[in-house]
């Protein structure tokens, strides 16, 4: 019997706070999909923030009031094996700031898909210990605007993320820690010069890369799901927003949160889940402190020939 | 195996994060005509080259100068890779190198400075550059001063060079010794006192007037230049000081006119006594709604007296009488509704092409601003035309003070009628670029780039249409930005344009040709 658990978490690491770029994360927990499953749905999250950080220093803006950013979109995960799984996303974002005169963007944001590889399982008495090596791409589906932070909906380069996780359970204690590196392709905007540490004569701008680290622990068996996060993102160059200035999309953004995750599949409506989460920033470079807050509402559908005895939730 | 390297070639590419700057692709300066003439060019300021003697050269079988060649041969015999870059970048030509440092600076500058916790604002002071706020605030208006300054001074400074130059016909090193290669392009031979250093001289003083914080930094631009001339091998050392004592000594009258011009009072507050408020109450006294600033805590408008800055193509009082525009429609009327509802419609009506040439044109904080911008686009067009360094000088001398003039021409409307923004009339527009913190009437886009299609359209006369398209979209930017109304932009390209006129009337009569 297969006994994988769908994964709905959708962490969106928003890198949000200024550049307003949400991202499915449903890569980053020790879940797999069964074979033939397929659970799609819709993602909602939500996130503000009142002060920001300029280069390392956490201020306010009246000009801006709170930035807001909402998200929603189709996110799902296909089961091709019990081993791999492929896992999409399209948020729909859209921003705006409660003071100032300054307008929100709104729009489709960036296309994302990602293969999760359970290279390695072992399983001894009532622990299980598990790696995996997950690929993912992403890229916008069109050419928003990504030089007027902070009201763009992303950051707009493609992005091809490597991850490396370990995933270790005890009875239904987890714990899981992953890392990453974003690989980030340069972007182009809509003026040909702009000034970063010097003048740069070009509409084209150089991303630097990225890292991310997730950790994560809690319980989870076949109806639920509980846990802590704590997430980092490093983004490996760029520059600091300089006093008063304007963001950049080339900015050294970094963040850390912490959060908590939840999921629940009522056992009496098999193939629904129900997700939620909230994060809060505690430490950043050239973004903002935000609050984050996510829902997610899912259907399991089963496409193996073994119709009813199916959809298996249970975590292991 | 091909497969595979193709491959490895994708992956490369994937991961190159080298951008082309334009800037970095520009050819050497290879002038088509030397403009040995040019010091009989009518200067700026009026005087005559002759005014500014310089010493006589030394003898080319002095010892001292036999030295200096034997300095620049092994120069030549040393360079190193750096060297030889450091050549190819002033080889594209000083006038052009010295207005991209002085965009980078403006750019580097141009962010307005915090609120104090009390909710005031601090204003920069010279005297103090280092400490926060950073001076200059290099804001729009004083960026297009700096920009004229430094091009108007290059300009009389080059006039007078090359006066001297013809005088003394000194032959450049490489004919003198024949271990000396030319490591560029000869553009004149008579090479005392040294163009180049005429060029670093003027500029580097000027600019340590206008970035009293930037010396360090502009002196090592300086340095860079005098490197790169010595290896080229046509100027020596005693050229090169006669060249940097001439331009400083012309930058002097500059700065003369530049403390004396109105500008130091352009803040318009003394002593923490508001006297711009006279603008306000005169709108009131109008019975018309006065701008009023839009950001949190209010925020003083920028430069409200920069409008009674000495022009340089005209005087004030002609300012007044011929180049201030009507009023604008009043906030009462009908016809003020209706651009108030055009502004609504392109804040509501977004599309990407719309937002791409509000973002091309914005030029706000944090960038060169629309004059940098002019001076970009110009010095793309220029390296096309190989000009000598003096035809350089006179084009970026004619776009800057237009440039500067429309600046105080916009100023003087926007204060004189102290007209208020769509968002303070209608809070339900928003902008889809930066509001800036002064009054509507005129758009000073529509201004700058009004002055500078029509100077650059007799400069280039090929690109002539172009440049008017582009003035026009710049224009409409703004309204699509939803910061200005229509009239604001018709009327500003209109008086933009009648101030580039007086540059090209100054252009047909100043010597140069064409």
């Amino acid at each position: 019997m297969t006994t994988h658990r769908l994964i709905v978490r959708i962490g969106a690491i928003l890198l949000g706070a200024i550049p307003g770029q949400l991202k499915a994360q449903t890569d980053a927990d020790g879940i797999m999909m069964g074979k033939n499953l397929f659970c799609g749905g819709i993602m909602t999250a939500t996130s503000s923030w009142n002060q920001y950080w300029e280069g390392t220093l956490l201020r306010s803006n009246a000009n801006l009031g709170s930035v807001k950013t909402t998200m929603i979109g189709p996110m799902g995960s296909w089961g091709v094996t019990k081993q791999l799984n492929l896992i999409f996303s399209l948020p729909y974002v859209q921003t705006r700031a409660t003071a100032g005169t300054l307008t929100g963007l709104n729009g489709f944001q960036d296309f994302s898909l990602t293969a999760k590889y359970r290279l390695y399982r072992l399983k001894k008495n009532i622990s299980t210990f598990s790696v995996f090596g997950i690929a993912g791409i992403s890229t916008p589906v069109q050419d928003y605007v990504k030089d007027l932070l902070p009201v763009s909906i992303g950051l707009g380069s493609r992005n091809l993320t490597m991850r490396a996780m370990l995933d270790y359970q005890y009875i239904n204690f987890f714990v899981t820690a992953s890392g990453s590196y974003i690989a980030r392709s340069n972007i182009f905007i809509d003026r040909t010069a702009y000034y970063t540490t010097r003048m740069i004569y070009s509409n084209e701008v150089a991303m630097p890369d990225a890292t991310y680290s997730n950790f994560r622990m809690g319980f989870r068996n076949k109806e639920i799901v509980a846990e802590a996060v704590a997430d980092v993102w490093t983004t490996l160059g760029g520059f600091d927003i300089t006093k008063n200035n304007m963001p950049f999309p080339s900015n050294q953004m970094n963040q850390t949160r912490i959060g908590i995750n939840g999921k629940y599949e009522p056992t009496r409506w098999k193939g629904i889940s129900l997700t939620a989460a909230f994060y809060q920033t505690i430490n950043g470079r050239n973004m903002g402190r935000a609050s984050f807050a996510q829902a997610g509402f899912f259907y399991i559908f089963n496409f193996s020939k073994k119709q009813g005895k199916t959809i298996s939730l249970s975590p292991r | 195996m091909k497969k595979y390297i193709f491959i490895s070639l994708i992956l490369l590419t994937a991961c190159n994060k080298d951008i082309v700057e334009v800037n970095q692709t520009f050819p050497m300066l290879s002038a088509t005509y030397s403009d040995s003439a040019a010091g009989k060019w009518k200067t700026i300021l009026g005087f005559q080259p002759d005014t500014y003697p310089t010493n006589a050269p030394l003898p080319s079988n002095d010892a001292g100068f036999l030295q200096q060649l034997n300095d620049i041969a092994a120069l030549q015999k040393n360079a190193t890779p750096e060297d030889m870059a450091n050549l190819r970048y002033w080889g594209t030509g000083g006038v052009l190198r010295w207005n991209e440092i002085l965009r980078e600076l403006v750019a580097k500058y141009n962010l307005p400075p915090v609120e104090n916790a009390d909710g005031t604002y601090p204003i920069p002071s010279a005297n103090n550059p280092l400490a926060y706020p950073f001076f200059p605030f290099a804001n729009p208006p004083y960026a297009a001063r700096a920009y004229a300054y430094v091009s108007a001074a290059q300009y009389d400074a080059l006039v007078t060079a090359y006066f001297w130059k013809s005088r003394w016909k000194r032959l450049p090193a490489y004919q003198l010794d024949n271990r000396i290669q030319p490591m560029l392009t000869d553009n004149g031979g008579n090479c005392y006192p040294s163009a180049d250093a005429v060029i670093y001289g003027v500029t580097g003083t000027m600019l340590r007037l206008l970035f009293p914080g930037e010396v360090t930094y502009i002196n090592q631009q300086l340095a860079k230049h005098r490197k790169a001339r010595l290896l080229a091998g046509m100027e020596t050392a005693s050229d090169l000081d006669a060249g940097e004592a001439l331009g400083n000594t012309i930058a002097q009258l500059y700065i003369q006119r530049a403390r004396t011009d109105g500008a130091g009072a352009a803040v318009a507050i003394v002593n923490g006594v508001n006297l711009w408020k006279v603008f306000e109450d005169d709108c009131i006294a109008r019975n018309e709604i006065p701008w009023m600033s839009m950001e949190s805590p209010k925020r003083p408008p920028m430069l409200p007296f920069f409008g009674k800055v000495k022009p340089f193509l005209f005087d004030s009082a002609t300012m007044v009488t011929t180049l201030r525009p009507l009023p604008p429609p009043s906030t009462r009327s009908i016809a003020f509704q209706k651009e108030l509802e055009e502004v609504r419609y392109y804040s509501q009506n977004q599309t990407r092409e719309r937002l791409r040439i509000v973002h091309f044109w914005a030029d706000g904080v944090g960038t060169y601003t629309p004059p940098g911008h002019w001076n970009a686009i110009a010095a793309e067009e220029f390296v096309k035309l190989k000009w000598s360094e003096v035809r350089w000088a006179r084009a970026f001398a004619l776009l800057n003070m237009s440039l500067m003039d429309a600046a105080i021409v916009c100023w003087d409307a926007k204060y004189t009628y102290y007209n208020p923004r769509p968002s303070q009339v209608d809070n339900s527009i928003k902008t889809l670029t930066g509001l800036p913190n002064f009054p509507a009437y005129t758009s000073g886009h529509s201004t700058f780039s009004g002055a500078a299609a029509e100077i650059l359209g007799y400069l280039v006369p090929s690109r002539k249409q172009a440049f008017s398209e582009m003035a026009a979209e710049a224009s409409m930017s703004r309204l699509y930005g939803a910061i200005h109304y229509r009239s604001d932009c018709t009327a500003g390209l209109a008086s933009g344009k009648k101030v580039g006129e007086f540059a090209v009337k100054r252009a047909m009569a100043d010597g140069a040709g064409n």
